[in-house]
Order: C-alpha cells, then sequence, then structure tokens
C-alpha cells in the first residue's frame, strides 16, 4: 500500500516529532509514504480569515499535485486536513468561483483539479480497514492500562459536513478505540472537542491560557495521566501554556502512542515536548527499549 | 451606540452572504452559537449578535467589533446552528470588508499575525514560523512575550533557522497572484 503524505509546515518544524511519529508508524505496517513534491502552504486560518481566494487556490495547489501522483493523500495536521476539505467542498460546490479557479489552476499548473483524491486524516486513515488489520497483528498492549485523555479540538470534526469522519462529531470516538487498542484506558471526559485557540495563541496567549487551562483541568478531574491529539496546534498550545498552580500534564501526538504500543523507539520524539513525558513512561516500564 | 439611531437597513445582508456564502437571513435568533462559542468572554458582540446586526445593516459596528477578529474559527457555532450558519466564515468577510475599507482592527495583534503569517507564506511557499514570529514581534512592539517559550522550543529542535521554499517559485507565484489574490 502507498499513499502521498502532505506534512503541512508546523510539521517540519513545531510539531517534527508529529511528523517522525508518523511516518515510524506507517513503515512499521508496511505502508510507504511519499511525501509531495513541492506542496505549498495550506493558508490556515490566516489565509481564510483575510483572503478567500487564497483559503481555496493554495489546497488547490497540493490537491491538483496529489491528484497527479495517484494515492490518497495521508495529512497529519488537523489544519491543513481542514482547509483541503473546505477546499473540496467549495470546489464539488461547483460555483463559477469555483470553476473559474480550476481553469486558472488549471492553466498555472498545467493539470485541473477532478475531485477524485481521497483526503484521509492519520486518525481517520488509522482506522480504515485495511490498516486496522495491519495494526491488529502488531500492536501489543503495552500501555497496561495508563488512563488518557484523548483530545479531537476542532478541525477534526467542524464543520461536520466539511471535516467530520467520525459518527458523531460532538462525541468523537476513533482515537478512544486507538487508545484502547494499544491498552491504555481512555478517560470519559467533558473537553474532548472544546477549543485550545489555535492560532490565537501568538497574538493573545493570555486568553489561549486560559482555555488551554479549562481544558487540562477537565482531563485532570476526569483522572487522565496525560493528553493524547492529532493536531499540532492543540499539541503546542496544551504542551506550552498550562498555567501554573498543577503538575502539567504530558500531551503526546496518537501517532507517538502507536508508536510506544508497536514497540518503536520513541525517544527522539518524546525528548522534543516542552513537558517531559519520559517520567511518566519510565513509571509504567515503557521505554525500557531506549 | 445606545444614542445612536438604530436604522434596520438589509443592504448588508446580500453582500456578506454573497461572501460568506451563508444564508444569513434564515437566522431566528435561537442562540445556540453563543451557548457554544469559547471566546465570548473576551468577545463585545456575542456570535449570535453578529448574525442580527448584519440582517439590521449596522455595518460600522460590527467593522469596528473587537468580535470579528477574535473569533477563533472553532466552528462550533455552524456545528450547532439549526440553519446551519458558519459565523466564521461571516466574521472572515467582515475582517476582509473591514480591511478594505480602511477600518482599524479592533484587535490590532490579531490582524497583524494573520499579515505576518500570509506574508511569510507570499515570500517562500511555506511558513517559516521563526521568521514569521519576529515579524510579528516587530509589526506589534511586543519584543518580550514568550520569549523564554520560543527559547525552549528553539533548543528542543522545534524552530528551523532558516526557511525552506518552493523548486517551482514561478507556479506559486502565478497561483498566489490570480485573479483577486494579489492584495495580500
Ligand atoms: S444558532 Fe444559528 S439560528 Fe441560532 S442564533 Fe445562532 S446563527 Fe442564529
Ligand atoms: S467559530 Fe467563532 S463565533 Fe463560532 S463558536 Fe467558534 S469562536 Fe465562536
Amino acid at each position: 500500500m502507498k499513499l502521498s503524505y502532505y506534512p503541512g509546515c508546523s510539521l517540519h518544524s513545531t510539531a517534527a516529532e508529529f511528523s517522525a511519529s508518523t511516518e515510524a508508524v506507517f513503515k512499521a505496517l508496511g505502508v510507504e509514504l511519499q511525501e509531495l513534491g513541492d506542496w505549498c502552504c495550506c493558508g490556515a486560518t490566516s489565509g481564510h480569515s483575510l483572503n478567500s481566494y487564497l483559503s481555496h487556490a493554495l489546497p488547490l495547489h497540493n490537491l491538483i499535485l496529489a491528484e497527479a501522483a495517484g494515492n490518497d493523500l495521508l495529512v497529519p495536521c488537523a489544519a491543513c486536513y481542514n482547509s483541503l476539505k473546505a477546499a473540496q467542498t467549495f470546489m464539488a460546490g461547483g460555483s463559477q468561483e469555483a470553476r473559474e479557479l480550476n481553469q486558472q489552476a488549471g492553466q498555472i499548473l498545467e493539470r485541473e483539479y477532478r475531485g477524485e483524491v481521497q483526503v484521509r486524516h492519520v486518525v481517520d486513515m488509522l482506522a480504515d480497514d485495511r490498516i486496522k488489520a495491519l495494526l491488529e497483528e502488531r500492536l501489543q498492549k503495552r500501555l497496561a492500562g495508563l488512563p488518557l485523555a484523548a483530545y479531537y479540538g476542532c478541525l477534526l470534526t467542524r464543520p461536520p459536513k466539511v471535516a467530520s469522519f467520525e459518527a458523531n462529531p460532538e462525541q468523537p470516538r476513533l482515537m478512544d478505540r486507538l487508545l484502547a487498542r494499544c491498552g491504555a484506558t481512555p478517560v470519559g471526559w467533558t473537553h474532548k472537542n472544546e477549543c485550545c485557540g489555535a492560532s490565537l495563541a501568538i497574538p493573545q496567549p493570555q486568553l489561549v491560557e486560559q482555555l488551554v487551562g479549562k481544558i487540562t483541568a477537565a482531563a485532570r478531574y476526569a483522572g487522565a495521566a496525560a493528553i493524547v491529539t492529532a493536531c499540532p496546534l492543540c499539541q503546542t498550545n496544551l504542551d506550552s501554556r498550562q498555567p501554573a498552580g498543577a503538575e502539567p500534564l504530558p500531551v503526546f501526538f496518537i501517532t507517538e502512542i502507536i508508536g510506544l504500543a508497536l514497540g518503536l523507539d520513541a525517544a527522539p520524539w518524546l525528548k522534543k515536548h516542552l513537558v517531559d513525558p519520559l517520567p511518566l513512561l519510565r513509571q509504567q516500564g515503557l521505554l525500557v527499549a531506549s | 451606540m445606545a444614542e445612536q439611531q438604530i436604522v434596520p437597513s438589509h443592504q448588508l445582508v446580500a453582500p456578506v452572504a454573497r461572501q460568506s456564502g451563508q444564508p444569513v437571513s434564515r437566522c431566528y435568533q435561537c442562540h445556540k452559537c453563543t451557548a457554544g462559542c469559547p471566546v465570548t468572554m473576551a468577545m463585545d458582540l456575542m456570535p449570535h449578535q453578529v448574525v442580527r446586526f448584519v440582517q439590521l445593516g449596522l455595518e460600522e459596528e460590527l467593522l469596528k467589533s473587537k468580535t470579528i477578529w477574535q473569533c477563533a474559527a472553532c466552528r462550533t457555532c455552524v456545528s450547532r446552528c439549526p440553519n446551519g450558519i458558519d459565523i466564521a466564515a461571516i466574521n472572515d468577510a467582515l475582517k476582509q470588508r473591514a480591511l478594505a475599507k480602511g477600518v482599524q482592527p479592533a484587535l490590532p495583534e490579531v490582524a497583524a499575525f494573520h499579515q505576518a503569517f500570509l506574508a511569510s507564506v507570499k515570500s517562500k511557499g511555506r511558513v517559516h514560523e521563526l521568521g514569521m514570529m519576529i515579524a510579528f514581534k516587530m509589526k506589534t512592539g511586543t519584543y518580550f512575550q514568550d520569549v523564554p517559550l520560543g527559547l525552549k522550543m528553539f533548543r528542543r529542535g522545534k524552530l528551523r533557522l532558516l526557511p525552506e521554499g518552493l523548486k517551482n517559485k514561478a507556479r506559486f507565484r502565478a497561483l498566489w497572484q490570480g485573479e483577486k489574490g494579489g492584495q495580500a
């Protein structure tokens, strides 16, 4: 099995461990990831905030490249995933604007968008039947009962019609199921998909600290020893902006947890975290390999 | 605002509906959007009021509001709105309208962030996070905010010193400058 891979800007920088763990997990499952050549930034929140044209044109650039490559497109970043899905929805709407954009992009990229490429988020892909079977063979229930809070944030489930791959976007479950398959105990909690403030962390750090404080308090209240996310913005905000007062909770990427359960060497990823997760993992006997 | 005479006008509905793609006139003020919005504590207009103000044509109040810049684009509102109205998309349309009309953003630091982000994408095709942060700080004068955090990230190899670029710059540039993109 072969997939095209779109890391996006954060995964080449602040969330490098999300990219490294994603690549390692899929490699361990025998799935080949081929990074999309010459991908560009999706524009993220700033794109749709200030420039509607760019919010469609930038993702379209990447969608067309992916269609030329011919495989499904794997996207770990929740924000990139959301932008790509929103652009696909816009193009599928078939408005005059969409048709004009496609023509123009077709001239520039020498290929029009056809609406054939499947955009798959990492969580969605890991829950895919084919991958599920591969995981089933190799996963060890190494996380023996570790209570973890699966945190979905906004961009994987909203707007539901555009982005969600969950049966109930208000109560997402796919990450909880993955955690359970690794032997962890996903906790039931109230803030699974409350917003962390995303990119407002840079212009408004105090506001984001307030939002992060509510989320981590809820996770702690539910008995979680750590939080697990699938979004680089969520991970960065939760990892860096927990308010002083309580012992900070480690914040993992879902692929890091799966990597641990596959017996991969997670230390290089985990050393990049700001809240050090190593003491918790050592205490669980999970770092013997390194 | 209290002393100002409110003259309802529907002239704002059509352009905002067109630009945002949202059925603005369907809103019946049930407040579900506001009930779920995570950042109402920092807003001057509640999300349901944004929609109502568009219906009433209160453009100046909207364009000068903090709310249009404060919205985190979390899309909780549209997920729960019985009429499927995406208030983040309305806020985006209003932000763009405010900038086009030269209205000073009520949260200049948020506007400066978005501008610094897009400037970074424009120059290389990908965001260079370190460069973007420096540009943002120069623009807003917040030189010392988050410096310890930045250093921590740097030590863990989370910030690249040099930007990455695209191989086919001409192609990216042409797409960026496409019909309506040039102004950003
Ligand atoms: S939830 Fe929808 S209908 Fe209800 S007030 Fe908000 S925008 Fe209007
Ligand atoms: S998208 Fe904006 S207005 Fe809607 S709930 Fe989120 S922050 Fe509030």
